[in-house]
């Protein structure tokens, strides 16, 4: 039976603000908030409160039947909160019909995969994290910015414990291969990985409302009579694409909707199902390894990563900004963390893309990618001062990353040895059953309460011992 | 096909950018085999390129004079003394009442542009009577308004279709101040012509609104460079690694904002030290700028070496690591083209004409002086950037040849002697395809 995977982005970036180098040090703000504002406001207008409303009677209508996926950016997330939090709700409202499943992606929104492993588990993991608090389920299920996938990415995923990927399936990675099949990651075969099939998606996404195209209009049966037409074996039809491809790259006006609403019942009339992606991932063997050496995206004709990284300007920027993350991961400063993953979204860098206007469907605000690569490096220049200011220049990053392993390490080697006091404390009390009160030693109990303060215990006073002196000795230089 | 041009300046005596494109216009037709061209100027030095054939003003006869076929005979310049028999035989009236005649019967020319202008361009057009008697021509073309009135007479006498040339117009040159007189005379250039070729759509825009001309019968028609010769190529630059030189050169006048550069530089130097700006040209105001630089306690960072010629120019260039050209209106500005020939990015106004064919450099409206500031500081700061724009726009600018040019001009051309009237929207189809 053939299956259909429907999979949503739903990313917004956050709009940079006209930031002038003179500004570079004295203005640490750097966001358009009335631009996103209204960007925000008009995209959930136009797009995703419609969409979702009516994917939310597609799932009442057909319950138990119809399924989608979604991902949501952490920016995002923020922005929705922010400006249109009834589209979080909506989100939750399908969310509880149990037709939906959410795909972890990292929080940014950015390119933190081809530059920094620990980078993107950090945020991935952040992620997952807050789609359990909003919706309740951890995501099995990881899908990367812009789908950018290759060999060690897919580890990577394994090594956080995620049973699949969804990549694109971009021909020069297929050959002869169909993406209708389930494939296993080369590096970690127990990572499988659904591939996008981009004939189908953009049939949607990029050319529904587009009258010049020879299947011009296309109707849900015939759609559906596509997949159903296809040869027997291949049993995964993956549709991806962002979510506001409804309703602002095709404009309501072409009754896309009424096609998304037609689908399920053009669907099981041709014996077509629907399933999340760890629904497909579960029941299906993989077919074959997938060797994907250099990285692939669902982005331009070249589905690379030529629209980010393309020109010397998009690498100088990656660079420095990635230069910066080890500090950045060592920080504890909100601001600075929020700014990192707005900053790091891969909208910026596609904004001073050089290459010639591509099919899609891309909108940048600056006048041309000059202007959008000396406004991020202006912003950028302010924001790798401030992660500088917080450690001295001279403090090179493995000192800095060796003195944060110790800070790390600290709380388990602190737990360690509680541990083991309790255990000689316990060992103690039996050899001294009639020992007096432990003397108070003030010296040591002032050096370890307002430790073991900070690690959020209860002070004990009977912790007044030999050890715990020894333990505060031990730690407190280290936090120098 | 035989082209009567009409125009004021020509090489090596060049005086402004008319030359250069005048130059480069006859040149991309030479280039086609077939097109002969019969260009007048009012005094040629005798040392142009020989792919046209010259005909100089100076030596035309308007007043009948008995001379002797061989006592004259090593007198010409341009033309021959064949053409001067042919000419004396089409005087069309007595002009003998005309100041200066000489003992050929003709008028003379200072050259260039002097106080009597109006006097020497009323003098073409008398002359261009002449011309359009005696010679055998298909159309007419006439570059900027010095010779349109003798493109129009030329037109009125043989019948023939007048294409004129607009290279600027007075509203770029006053900043909407016009003169009366050169206003009149445009206009009326404008009127009578069947096919107007603005150098950019920005001046294509200005005649249609300004001058109320039918938007079918005007072009844009972008100018072109040619590429470096070898001399200019090996020059070497000499940097000084740890600064970075920003660069102005033109006339230092109203009609190209320097004011707007000085204040940029004003703001790129609160925050850096290590850029120095260079102000390349001579004109009105250039002492005005210096006292402003002073006022702004940014002297000792810019620098005034005055009108640079010839190789200077691209000695200035190859040493520059910024070109700025901040006009307020610019017709089209072949000097970013030239910058970026040398490698050097460019950033210019949104008000130049050039930008339009340009897509490699840094455009600013003219009066955004931070943005401005901020695309200098910029190029100064991120090598990505500068060898971004160094070597896409190199490849831009040598793609941007007079050749090219040449095919436009002459599918215009093919439609006014064809059926006599020109149109836009047709011409636009016929050139798609020279890319």
């Amino acid at each position: 039976m053939k299956t259909i995977c429907l999979y949503f982005e739903i990313h917004q970036p956050v709009r940079l603000k006209r930031y002038r180098f003179f500004e570079i040090g004295t203005d640490h703000y750097y966001y358009d908030d009335f631009e996103n504002e209204r960007a925000i406001t008009e995209t959930a207008q136009k797009s995703y409160i419609p969409t979702l409303n009516t994917l939310l009677e597609m799932a009442k209508e057909n319950a138990g039947y119809f399924k989608v996926a979604f991902s949501l950016s952490g920016v995002a997330m923020e922005l929705l909160e922010t400006y249109a939090p009834e589209v979080i709700e909506l989100l939750q409202q399908l969310n509880e019909t149990g037709c939906v499943e959410f795909l972890a992606e990292p929080y940014s929104h950015g390119l933190s995969s081809l530059a920094n492993e620990e980078v993107f588990i950090e945020e991935t993991k952040r992620q997952s994290k807050k789609i359990r608090q909003v919706f309740g389920h951890t995501p099995k299920v990881l899908r990367n910015s812009s789908l950018i996938y290759n060999d060690e990415i897919g580890a990577l995923a394994g090594q956080m414990g995620f049973k699949g990927m969804i990549a694109e399936g971009a021909k020069h990675i297929l050959g002869w291969k169909s993406p209708h099949y389930v494939y296993s990651c080369a590096h970690d075969p127990s990572v499988k990985l659904l591939l996008r099939d981009y004939n189908l998606s953009d049939d949607i996404s990029l050319r529904f409302n587009d009258s010049n195209w020879n299947e011009y209009p296309l109707f849900a049966d015939r759609y559906i009579g596509k997949i159903a037409s296809l040869p027997e074996d291949e049993q995964v039809i993956n549709i991806f694409m962002e979510l506001c491809a409804i309703g602002i790259f095709q404009p309501l006006s072409s009754n896309i909707l009424d096609f998304l609403k037609a689908l399920p019942t053009q669907a099981k009339a041709q014996n077509v199902v629907f399933a999340t992606p760890s629904e497909i991932i579960d029941k299906s063997k993989p077919v074959d390894i997938m060797e994907v050496i250099h990285p692939v995206s669902w982005n331009d004709e070249e589905r690379d990563t030529s629209c980010w990284l393309g020109n010397g300007m998009q690498r100088e920027a990656f660079h420095k900004l990635y230069q910066e993350a080890g500090r950045i991961l060592a920080c504890k400063d909100r601001r600075i963390k929020q700014d990192w993953d707005r900053i790091q979204a891969s909208n910026n860098f596609r904004f001073m893309t050089t290459k010639p206007a591509s099919v899609t469907m891309f909108r940048s605000f600056y006048d041309s990618p000059y202007d959008a690569f000396t406004n991020y490096m202006n912003i950028l220049g302010d924001f790798i001062k401030r992660v500088q200011n917080l450690f001295p220049i001279e403090v090179e990053n493995d000192e800095l990353n060796a003195l944060y392993t110790t800070i790390h390490n600290q709380g388990q080697e602190i737990a360690v040895k509680d541990s083991e006091i309790s255990r000689l404390k316990a060992r103690l009390e039996k050899y001294e059953p009639a020992a007096p009160a432990a003397e108070p030693q003030p010296a040591a109990a002032a050096k370890a309460e307002p430790e073991t303060k900070h690690r959020g215990r209860k002070p004990k006073a009977a912790e007044a011992d030999s050890t715990p002196k020894a333990t505060a000795k031990k730690a407190t230089p280290k936090k120098k | 096909m035989k082209v009567l041009m009409f125009g004021w300046e020509f090489p090596p005596k060049i005086y402004g950018g008319l030359a250069v494109a005048s130059y480069g216009i006859t040149k991309g037709l030479s280039e086609q085999g077939d097109v002969q061209t019969t260009f007048c100027l009012p005094k040629p030095t005798g040392e142009e390129e020989r792919h046209i054939n010259i005909i100089n003003m100076g030596q035309v006869p308007v007043a009948w004079r008995d001379v002797n076929y061989d006592n004259i005979r090593s007198r010409f310049v341009g033309h021959t003394v064949d053409d001067y028999f042919r000419f004396r035989d089409h005087i069309y009236a007595d002009f003998n009442y005309l100041q200066g005649l000489d003992d050929l019967g003709c008028i003379q020319f200072a050259g260039g542009y002097p106080g009597n202008l109006h006097e020497e361009i009323n003098n073409f057009s008398i002359i261009a009577g002449v011309l359009a008697r005696s010679e055998q021509f298909d159309l007419i073309h006439a570059h900027d308004w010095l010779t349109y009135p003798a493109g129009v007479h030329a037109k009125l006498v043989s019948g023939k279709p007048l294409c004129i040339h607009v290279h600027a117009t007075d509203f770029d040159r006053s900043r909407g101040k016009v003169n009366p007189t050169v206003y009149s005379i445009e206009k009326n250039g404008m009127d009578h012509a069947d096919c107007i070729m603005c150098v950019s759509e920005l001046t294509r825009q200005t005649v249609i609104n300004q001058y109320h001309q039918d938007p079918r019968k005007c072009v844009a028609m972008h100018n072109a460079v040619y590429p470096l010769n070898e001399e200019y190529r090996a020059i070497e630059p000499h940097k000084n690694p740890k600064e970075k030189v920003v660069t102005y050169l033109g006339r230092i006048t109203m009609q190209k904002g320097p004011e707007y550069f000085i204040e940029a530089a004003k703001r790129v130097l609160t925050r850096t030290h290590n850029i120095r700006f260079c102000f390349a040209g001579s004109g009105d105001m250039m002492n005005a700028m210096i006292e402003l630089a002073a006022a702004y306690g940014i002297a000792d960072r810019c620098h005034f070496p005055g009108f640079q010629r010839g190789k200077q120019v691209y000695e200035c260039y190859k040493n520059s690591d910024v070109f700025v050209m901040p006009s307020v209106s610019e017709p089209f500005g072949i000097a970013p083209l030239e910058a970026m020939q040398c490698g050097c990015p460019s950033i210019i106004s949104k008000q130049s004409g050039c930008g339009e064919i340009l897509s490699n450099v840094i455009k600013v409206d003219y009066w955004d002086v931070d943005a401005m500031s901020d695309a200098i500081y910029s190029i100064c700061s991120y090598d990505s950037l500068h060898k971004y724009l160094a070597e896409e726009g190199l490849k831009e600018v040598d793609g941007i040849t007079w050749e090219k040019v040449g095919l436009r001009i002459r599918e215009c051309y093919n439609q006014l002697v064809r059926r006599g009237y020109f149109n836009n929207d047709e011409y636009l189809s016929a050139v798609k395809n020279i890319k």
